[in-house]
């Protein structure tokens, strides 16, 4: 494996994201305080301040103005970042779908956060599971050290001239957020390499090209602009490949669409996202040593969703459990749950799948939360019975 | 250098927003932008709330629009254009761009009043260098002519219809202008297309001044007012000369009427034509042009007070 001279710090998850902005250094940034990412824009305005980057801020008065002047300094030509949680993404909701049917290549950092009511300022996946289907692509991140890593690849992958898409890079907030980790950085000069130059498309700026941004676009022809932007969305996947290539060179770090833990001959499974993945892999370890066939698969590239790959790694499994932070209200199962039910839904006699509702606003999830759920696998396989489909755990009755 | 401001000269420039857009006819709105955007001596780049201009001027694939324009939705004209000025400061700042360019927003009341009023505040509290135009048409026009906080006392419109409990909008418009010149910024200017010179004369003098701007602008509808379509200068000279719609600026917090008129004609002069006050002057009505010619009166007062010419 290439390797690399990178800085060993122990930092927390927003610390890092602002070390990735830092070393990006993007033209314009517009943003608005919100717990738990507030932390993230604090620390960048701190860089813009001693002069450590060239970024022009826009301290906004809202989340909805953070996302138009994103909107506007990205159509305007050149590199634009911001950070959210929570109630601030809801608030940006209208702008979230302006910024990715616009093709504009906007990187969010989405400190994950529960959504109000009742207020809850800690972590779970509501925020970003509700802004799914905003046309937006979304890494999703373990820990720190994966934040900073996707928050680098991003720039990237929403700026490469066949996506010119926006991109979210969600992390959990508190948890990660504010957690303190070992992480290893790149050298500056790495980073800047690897991102390379803003390529301008199309900018608003250009007085020579006059160009019109936002047209009325009516039943003749606004159906072709969506079909567009969904073959856009089919491209991405090859993207995140390409980008993860370069990135492995500069970081000796290897990632791909999803990560698989010990699920090549594994019998039961767990699928879940983000700093839970952690604690599960530890529990998974215990059980591998137990002797019993246990793998996880932790989904990074949420949306577009691979369906595909995550059904061919998923589909010789006998039994899965999909641990969702969030649920889909009216929806019956949660939004990851119905994900993976689609794509083993090409595989014949694929595994049986149950659905558990986790660790919401910021409830904590244990080794022994993943016991009881392994072991309910263990129990289906040797039974063939399902005692529910989809259940709360960790809640009082 | 500067365009002389004559008709002869003005006329030499060429039209920004070409003919063939949607707008109906007689609308002040265009008629508006084109005076705005004949009056600058820069480069513009303009951004646009979601409105009647904007869904009349840039339907896919065509753009009436000669220079650079962009619109994002009903209430963020003025954050986008944040947005797209700061981008330029910081590409002219690394060197990447050399032109001196002037930025214009335009929003009808609705977005610039209701639900624009955050994002404007908070836009010409940042200090943007930007030029933010209101045409003011006194209702949502572009969705069916309901109220907005700009519609007139006494207006009929279509969710504050003209009844036998409820006569018209209750409440007073909204002084928007005297809210923007609250924020202490540098320039905010009322105009009104009938006065083409003062209109021109404001616009360029704002153009001049580093920071933010606000240009409040009378747009007469004629769908909304319920007037002939060839009225639209017509009716905006007589709410100035009504004092109605006053012409004024506040440069650096220094009030001056712009336009006094010889002599002030009666509020109804600029009701009557209109069918939107049509009910005002049934006889149980008569309280109410009574109240809103004294509204008039006070602000008119004020006003002269303010800019010491009493």
């Amino acid at each position: 494996m290439a390797q690399k001279s990178g800085r060993i710090v122990a930092v927390t998850g927003n610390e890092a994201v602002a070390e990735a902005l830092r070393q990006i250094n993007p033209d314009v940034s517009a943003a608005y305080p919100i717990t738990p990412a507030t932390d993230i824009m604090q620390r960048f305005t701190g860089f813009v301040s001693d002069g450590k980057v060239k970024t022009e801020m826009i301290l906004v008065e809202s989340e909805h103005s953070a996302m138009s002047g994103c909107i506007g300094a990205a159509a305007a030509g050149g590199r634009v970042m911001t950070a959210t949680s929570s109630q601030g993404l809801a608030l940006m909701w209208e702008e979230l779908f302006i910024a990715s049917g616009t093709r504009l290549p906007i990187v969010m950092a989405l400190v994950n956060r529960a959504l109000s009511a009742p207020l809850n300022i800690h972590g779970d996946h509501s925020d970003g599971m509700g802004a799914r289907d905003c046309g937006w692509i979304q890494l999703w991140s373990e820990n720190a050290q994966e934040a900073y890593d996707n928050t680098i690849q991003a720039f990237r992958i929403a700026e490469h001239m066949d996506i010119r898409l926006p991109i979210m890079v969600c992390l959990d907030g508190f948890i990660i957020s504010h957690s303190i980790e070992r992480i290893e950085y790149i050298d500056d000069d790495a980073v800047s390499k690897l991102v390379g130059e803003y390529k301008q498309l199309n900018p608003l700026l250009d007085l020579e090209h006059p160009v019109s941004y936002g047209p009325l676009i009516l039943p003749d022809y606004y159906m072709e602009y969506r079909k567009a932007h969904a073959e856009v969305m089919s491209k991405v996947p090859g993207i995140v490949l390409d980008v993860a290539k370069d990135f492995e060179k500069i970081s000796g770090r290897k990632y791909g669409l999803f990560e698989e833990y010990r699920l090549d001959d594994a019998e039961i499974g767990l699928v879940i996202l983000n700093s839970a993945a952690g604690t599960s892999k530890d529990v998974i370890d215990s059980f591998r040593e137990k002797g019993i066939k246990a793998g996880l698969l932790k989904p990074r590239l949420f949306r577009p969703f691979p369906y595909d790959e995550i059904g061919n790694a998923l589909k010789h499994l006998k039994a899965i459990c999909v641990l969702d932070r969030a649920d889909a209200f009216g929806g019956s199962y949660g939004p990851l749950f119905i994900d993976i039910a689609a794509s083993l839904y090409p595989h014949k006699n694929g595994p049986v799948l149950i659905n558990k509702i986790y660790g919401l606003g910021g409830r904590d999830y244990m080794p022994s939360h993943a016991e009881l759920v392994l072991n309910e696998l263990v129990e289906i396989v040797k039974t063939g019975k399902v005692k529910m489909i989809k259940e709360y755990i960790a809640v009082r009755e | 250098m500067a365009t002389p401001l004559t008709l002869k000269e003005l006329s030499k420039k060429e039209i920004l927003l070409t003919s063939g857009h949607r707008m109906c006819s007689g609308c002040g709105a265009p008629i508006i932008v084109k005076m705005v955007l004949l009056a600058s001596d820069y480069p513009i780049v303009a951004a646009n709330a979601t409105g009647c201009l904007e869904v009349s001027t840039c339907i896919s694939d065509y753009t009436a629009w000669k220079i650079p324009w962009i619109h994002n939705a009903f209430e963020n004209a003025a954050a986008t254009l944040s947005g797209v000025e700061t981008m330029y400061r910081s590409l002219k700042k690394q060197g990447k761009i050399d032109k001196e360019i002037k930025f214009i927003a335009f929003g009808g009341d609705g977005g610039t009043y209701d639900i624009g009023l955050q994002s404007l505040s908070g836009a010409m509290e940042r200090g943007h260098d930007m030029l933010y135009v209101c045409y003011d048409n006194g209702a949502y026009m572009n969705t069916g002519i309901q109220r907005s906080s700009a519609t007139p006392y006494g207006a009929d419109t279509t969710t504050c219809p003209a009844g036998s409990v409820i006569h018209g909008k209750p409440q007073p418009r909204k002084n928007l202008t005297k809210i923007m010149a609250a924020h202490d910024i540098p320039y905010v200017a009322q105009a009104s297309p009938s006065n083409w010179s003062d209109l021109v004369k404001k616009v360029k003098k704002a153009l001049e001044i580093k920071g933010p701007k606000f240009m409040n602008i009378l747009s007469p509808c004629n769908r909304g007012w319920r007037s002939r379509t060839d009225d639209a200068i017509m009716l905006s000279r007589l709410a100035v000369e009504t004092c109605y719609w006053p012409l004024y600026e506040i440069e650096n917090g220094v009030t001056k009427v712009t336009f006094k008129p010889k002599e002030k004609k009666p509020l109804v002069d600029f009701l009557k034509p209109q069918g939107r006050f049509k009910h005002l002057f049934a006889p149980e009505n008569e309280n109410m042009l009574k109240n809103f010619q004294e509204m008039v009166d006070k602000e008119w007062g004020v006003l002269l007070k303010a800019s010491g010419t009493e």
